[in-house]
């Protein structure tokens, strides 16, 4: 399934892609994985979807998906290329623009980083329905720049309590450095039904002690999606396919559809 | 964008009633411009001065409220474009109301003097150094590494602390202050509010903990605390395998 996408054509009808930062805290919790399968929800929905590898010091987009691309953000940093050459097709009918490993350089986030990755955005915005944002995980400068850049903000965890904590520390930061009053969660790799819910819950009465309430803007923890641990997971993970396209009926496929209509409204 | 006066044929200047303006500059010292009477230069002039003398406490002649919350703004926007390092801290003259109390307010008004006058001599001139309410003053410190944040703090609280302050004649003072500040996130867009609200919460903790000393806002590593933890996982049994209902 393989749609035709001409990045340079312009959307008139829409002011610009919505943007949605993928962030996580800890690392290794499904994010990349999560924001792959997303992308292609969206793009079965008839979006046109560009997914930024905004990890720039540890991307790892190209694994998830099996591309090997020639051409990276890295390029179009140093104008070795056009954004245009840049974004690629990817399986499950979006778009992708990786970081490539060249990118280490540009973990720390200089001025220069930050004006092309304000300038990047600012180009691929008007041309997509969505532009998702995979970040690095943890809490350093160059993720928080990179989540400042997107309108909305989906944090993903486990069940885990490293990777709880860690979306904790995330959220927090973001209700009190980015004034956010709104983000969603997603809790992958649950064991049992409900237990989004639960965690999400549990999160929000945190934050409401901890997170100083705002008079009349009260933040909002927002579930949205709990994916269970599947053996097509596994199995897409290790053949490095994408989920969606090859077990599209799995529990997990139907968790990350429901997702792509919650954010559709 | 510049607003200039249309030109000079337009306005009447004669119908202007400017007493009251040119009296309150008068009262306030403020050198009245030399050029022709009622010319564009003159009313430009005039309108200048008037512009400082809103953006100034009458006491200190420190920064006021109002322009404080205008320079905030701006270097919000300016450390989110930038990425350095700005630290905004509050301070607080401690048991101030003790002075007022024992001494009257007229030596009340001079220990602020005195607190500001320190205060803007301890500070580089950059820095940008209001009077944010009665006893309490803001100070803003861009380009600041955060590192260095409290030992500039510190050194504020030190040099108040070594003020004596002649209230009356042969009668010296002495006070403290507290202060509390926070570092603007850098990068993002954070707003005045926040980030006020962050220093004055260190503010209160200075107090909290007996005054006299400076509180900085913890750096992100330290930021979920045992306690957050604990009620994080108070109810989670993440070890079971159940379905909940």
């Amino acid at each position: 399934m393989s749609t035709t996408i001409d990045p340079a054509a312009p959307r008139p009808t829409r002011a610009g892609a919505r943007t949605l930062a993928v962030t996580s805290g800890k690392g290794g919790v499904g994010k990349t994985f999560i924001t792959a399968n997303l992308a292609a929800a969206l793009a079965a929905r008839g979006e046109k979807v560009l997914v930024l590898d905004a990890d720039l010091g540890l991307a790892n987009l190209d694994v998830v998906l099996n591309l090997h691309p020639k051409l990276t953000l890295h390029d179009v940093f140093t104008e070795k290329a056009t954004l245009e050459q840049a974004i690629l097709p990817a399986p499950g009918g979006f778009s992708v623009l990786l970081a490539g490993s060249g990118m280490v350089e540009y973990s720390r986030l200089t001025p220069e980083v930050r004006d092309k990755l304000l300038h990047i955005i600012d180009l691929v915005k008007p041309r997509f329905d969505w532009v998702l944002l995979d970040t690095g995980a943890g809490i350093s400068d160059v993720v928080l720049f990179a989540i400042s850049l997107a309108t909305d903000v989906l944090v993903v965890a486990t069940p885990e309590p490293t990777s709880l904590t860690d979306a904790y520390a995330t959220i927090k930061v973001l209700a009190t450095q980015q004034d956010r009053r709104h983000v969603g969660l997603v809790v992958n790799q649950a064991n049992r039904v409900g237990e989004g819910k639960l965690i999400c819950g549990q999160l929000q009465q945190v934050l409401h002690r901890f997170v100083g309430p705002t008079p009349g803007q009260p933040f909002r923890l927002e579930l949205f999606g709990e994916v269970r641990s599947d053996q097509a997971v596994r199995q897409a993970v290790l053949k490095r396919q994408l989920m969606l396209e090859h077990y599209p009926g799995c529990d997990a496929a139907q968790a990350i559809k429901a997702l792509a209509s919650k954010l559709l409204g | 964008m510049e607003h200039r006066l249309p030109a000079p044929s337009l306005i009447d200047a004669q119908v202007l009633d400017l007493d009251q303006a040119l009296q309150l500059l008068q009262q306030a010292g403020a050198l009245l411009p030399d050029e022709a009477p009622l010319s564009a230069a003159w009313l430009q002039a005039v309108l200048d001065a008037l512009c400082d003398l809103s953006s100034r406490d009458a006491l200190t002649g420190l920064v006021n409220r109002r322009s404080f919350e205008m320079a905030l703004a701006r270097e919000v926007d300016r450390v989110a474009r930038s990425g350095e390092g700005a630290l905004l801290l509050m301070l607080d003259i401690d048991h101030f109301k003790a002075v007022n109390d024992t001494h009257g307010h007229g030596a009340g008004d001079q220990v602020i003097r005195a607190v500001a006058r320190a205060v803007e001599q301890t500070v580089r001139p950059m820095d940008l150094v209001a009077r944010v309410g009665g006893e309490e003053f803001a100070i803003i410190l861009p380009n600041c590494a955060t590192h260095v944040g409290l030992a500039v703090a510190e050194r504020v609280r030190e040099r108040v602390s070594e003020l004596g302050i002649e209230v009356a004649p042969g009668q010296m003072l002495n006070v403290t202050v507290s202060l509390g500040g926070a570092f603007a996130p850098q990068w993002v867009r954070s707003s005045p509010l926040l980030w006020t609200e962050r220093a004055d919460r260190q503010l209160y903790r200075a107090k909290a903990e007996g005054r006299n000393r400076a509180c900085l806002e913890p750096q992100i590593d330290s930021l979920v605390s045992a306690e957050e933890k604990g009620m994080l996982f108070a109810s989670l049994n993440l070890d079971t395998q159940q379905d909940l209902p």
